[in-house]
């Protein structure tokens, strides 16, 4: 991937992440981020090679470049057995969409709402 | 009644291994279940109705995520048509590339997978895997872990594991708090032995998930996924759960893969009554369907409960066949221990080794057995020589590349001091000199000093919840002078934000160049093409540490000048007294001083001489020139015998008993082993010449049988052979000698 337009998710390009800027305090772990852009370019790669799954899962990933690690692990947990009712893993799927930019997300949320709901493995109550 | 062979039998390592008769209704079989589907697929309106016989509605979990995100609907229909002993053939057929199978497969039901599977032979399956593997260049995977979780010791593995050339390392622990600093110590040590090692460290998704985000991990394969809805659920996911998690991986720029295998579903209880390969398929369309790199799959940890089962080993070269066709990077199992029987650990290895995948193996151990917390291992560190000889005994590139003790020494000994320096600037619990020092020659961690675990525990909890990540670590290495290691690491991170290893068979190559399906794509199409061990990487791997060269024996050979004890006096004539003679080879005790045995010249003669005297008969000795053949010397001998008995010896120590009235190849006794003979035997050789020379009733000798004399010297025999050849002298007589 051409490296002269690549931007971190903080906005750096390749050249700023050097040795020099960590000694002087100038970089953090946000800095060495990918970005959403990034994994959008390497979802087209993925697309183009027959990877059209590896390119949806990419740009699902591009989408949660915008959401808090701790926020990413409480959704995981929302999406295992038993964990959510239907109508949470619906409010789920409308926050990501409307507040949190990621329509892909959202959709992929509300269809394990369906299916998990056929197949009976939602939280009761 | 017992059969001594029978019990013996019994005894062997194989048969410390269970092997049962199918019982398909709770999936104790590999293939072809009764209750297996056939396949079938019908689409409506562009969505999924039927797959492998089960109607939408009566769908499960797994049915639904396969309909709905695995099959590529546009060629699906056309894809199920083809007859699969057609799709087979193509697996085969050379002149079919890659790209149309994975067309072809990617509009394959499960059941239709494994019918195309169960088409073949696992030759064919290994054609199959040489062509439709996605990376060309073949790679390997290390475990590296210990019991006392020392972080010395696992950096030190690690930067060796990375040296050898696994693409990537993965860690796991004991006790689950540990993982922040075993994560840490690992890449640490692997970015110390080679820049771009791949590294994990497998625990509780979450957990994983938060080392990934700090940069302690590059890449993940903890991501179970399972062939049943039931199974799923006992693992506490989902499939989409599962793919939410390889989005949220691949969020971070961590590589990930999917892991599941033949067995799992039958060992815990939800087989649904269906073979073990068939759930594999739907595993496999899981994986694709989430959008993974690739996968670990080849039974993986369940690998025993296939092979209990008839066809179980051909059914693991299946699954990682159907995972290839699928286009995932293959991680292909042969990492947990996979038999008692080396015979048969090692003839399972070949179905993968022979013709390469992503990663022959999903984690060799390169630690001892006693250290590996993946339970024991496939292979391990005393196995690296066997493994880089069959490298070289079939130009195969199993993906390790072969290292001198010096070598690794001092890899050893900066990975150690590399995490010292981390730990302190860390103001983690002090890793002393004693320690570095232990680590650096370890043989594994009961070589180690004990650690304050408390203490430990306590800095891994801090790493794990504060806001250090790897670049601290980077700027804590550059500032203690590891400049090399703190560049490897910032590197490591650099490319996270790149992510051009988010693609299927990522790893890093020289320079940190990535190698994978879009850069380094499997182009194989038959003899000559494809993935080829030669050139310098050829090279690498014949060039072993304990290889040497046939020159120099030569030349040791030729230096060594001791003093003359045998001295010529003139023709031999033929005598006529009641004697033996004694013919030696053209340079007996002159440029070749020991049999091959190790034996002296001097001592083997004077013992031959002594055997002959203890009989009370002459013995007279002679040089041959015109051969090197020890029959042709006794033969030689024997005409100049004035009894007609002669004893041949050649330099290696070959000794022959020979009469004149014999024909030349024929003898009275012959002690072809030489590395067998010690001088009792020479003595005894010289004794029962002397009394065939007498007439004498003779029992002939009994020499020790060691038949790996043969495997170990045969090319030290025959570089001595070919030296005293080289000097035969085919138009000179035989010379009478004296010993001085």
């Amino acid at each position: 991937m051409a490296s002269n337009t690549l931007r971190t998710a903080t906005g750096r390009t390749l050249h700023d992440l050097n040795i020099e800027a960590i000694r002087a305090g100038e970089l953090t772990a946000e800095d060495f981020r990918i970005s959403g852009e990034t994994l959008r370019r390497q979802a087209e790669a993925a697309e183009a090679a027959g990877y059209w799954q590896l390119a949806e899962n990419l740009r699902r990933a591009a989408e949660l470049t915008g959401i808090s690690n701790q926020e990413v692990l409480e959704l995981y947990d929302a999406l295992r057995p038993g964990r959510s009712t239907y109508k949470e893993l619906i409010a789920l799927a409308d926050r990501l969409k409307e507040d949190l930019d990621a329509p892909l997300t959202a959709a992929f949320v509300r269809e394990a709402a369906e299916v998990y709901q056929e197949r009976g493995i939602l939280r009761s109550s | 009644m017992r059969s001594k062979r029978f019990e013996k039998l019994a005894q062997r390592p194989v048969n410390c291994e269970t092997f049962i008769k199918p019982w398909p209704e709770v999936g104790l079989i590999a293939v072809d279940s009764p209750l297996d589907p056939s396949p079938s697929l019908k689409i409506e309106d562009g969505v999924v109705v039927e797959m492998d016989g089960v109607r939408r509605e009566e769908f499960d979990l797994v049915d639904h995520f396969i309909a709905r995100h695995a099959l590529n609907l546009e060629v699906a229909e056309r894809a199920m048509a083809r007859p699969s002993g057609e799709i087979a053939r193509m697996l085969v057929d050379i002149n079919v590339p890659r790209a149309t199978i994975l067309e072809v497969a990617s509009g394959c039901t499960p059941a239709k997978l494994v019918e195309i599977a169960q088409q073949m032979s696992v030759l064919e399956m290994m054609m199959g895997l040489a062509k439709m593997r996605a990376r060309r260049t073949p790679a390997n995977q290390a475990h590296v872990t210990n019991r006392k979780e020392h972080p010395a010791l696992l950096a030190a593995d690690a930067a060796e594991a990375a040296l050898r050339g696994f693409a990537e390392i993965e860690t796991t622990v004991g006790v689950a708090r540990y993982a922040p600093l075993n994560a840490l110590a690992v890449l640490v040590g692997s970015q110390t032995g080679r820049g771009g090692a791949l590294t994990q460290c497998a625990v509780e998704e979450a957990a994983n998930l938060r080392l990934g985000f700090k940069g302690l991990t590059s890449y993940s394969e903890t991501l179970s996924v399972y062939g049943t809805e039931s199974t799923f659920i006992d693992g506490d996911d989902t499939p989409w759960s599962k793919a939410f998690l390889g989005a949220a991986y691949a969020s971070r720029g961590v590589k990930t893969r999917y892991t599941s295998g033949t067995g799992a579903a039958a060992l815990m209880g939800h087989s649904e009554g269906k073979s073990m390969l068939y759930l594999e398929a739907r595993c496999q369309l899981i994986t694709r369907g989430a959008g993974s790199q690739g996968t670990q799959n080849g039974s993986i940890s369940c690998i025993a409960l296939p092979e209990s089962l008839p066809g179980g080993v051909r059914a693991v070269l299946a699954e990682n066949l159907i995972a290839m066709m699928l286009g995932l990077e293959v991680a292909s199992g042969n990492d947990a221990l996979a038999s008692h029987s080396e015979m048969r650990k090692s003839a399972k290895l070949m179905l993968q080794f022979i013709p390469g995948t992503d990663f022959i193996t999903s984690g060799y151990g390169a630690i001892p057995r006693y250290d590996n917390m993946f339970g024991g291992g496939n292979f391990d560190v005393t196995e690296l020589d066997d493994w880089y000889v069959l490298q070289r005994d079939m130009q195969v590139d199993g993906g390790l590349t072969p290292v001198s003790e010096e070598q690794v020494l001092p890899v050893r000994k900066r990975a150690a001091q590399a995490i010292q320096a981390v730990f302190h600037a860390l103001g983690f619990p002090t890793i002393s000199e004693a320690e570095v020092e232990a680590a650096i020659t370890a043989y594994d961690s009961r070589d180690m000093p004990d650690r304050d675990k408390v203490a430990d525990i306590e800095a891994a909890q801090k790493l794990l919840d504060g806001p250090l990540s790897a670049v601290d670590i980077i700027k804590m290495l550059e500032e203690a002078g590891f400049h090399d290691v703190a560049a490897n690491i910032l590197e490591m991170q650099r490319q996270r934000v790149i992510g051009d290893y988010l693609q299927p068979s990522a790893i890093f190559g020289d320079g940190f160049k990535v190698l994978s399906v879009l850069t380094d794509p499997n182009d194989y199409q038959g003899p000559g093409t494809g993935y080829r061990v030669e050139g310098e990487r050829w090279s690498a791997l014949q060039n072993l540490p304990q290889a040497w060269d046939p020159r120099t024996y030569l030349n040791s050979l030729g230096a060594v000048q001791e003093r003359i004890w045998l001295e010529e006096i003139g023709p031999a004539e033929r005598g006529n007294q009641l004697e033996v003679v004694i013919a030696l080879s053209p340079v007996f005790g002159a440029e070749i001083n020991h049999t091959i045995g190790g034996l002296d010249h001097c001592d083997v003669l004077s013992a031959v001489l002594q055997g002959i005297q203890d009989e009370g008969l002459p013995a007279r000795v002679v040089r041959v020139h015109h051969t090197s053949d020890c029959a042709f010397i006794g033969c030689t001998g024997a005409q100049l015998s004035g009894s007609g008995v002669a004893i041949g010896i050649q330099s290696k120590g070959t000794t022959v008993i020979h009469q004149r009235d014999l024909a030349p190849l024929d003898n009275l006794e012959l002690f072809s082993q030489a590395p067998n003979l010690d001088l009792d035997t020479y003595r005894e050789i010289g004794r029962n010449a002397a009394r065939y020379a007498t007439g004498q009733p003779t029992i002939p000798v009994s020499v020790r049988i060691d038949n790996t004399a043969r495997l170990r010297l045969i090319v030290q025999t025959t570089l001595l052979h070919l030296y005293e050849t080289r000097l035969v002298e085919s138009d000179r007589s035989p010379t009478e000698l004296r010993m001085s």
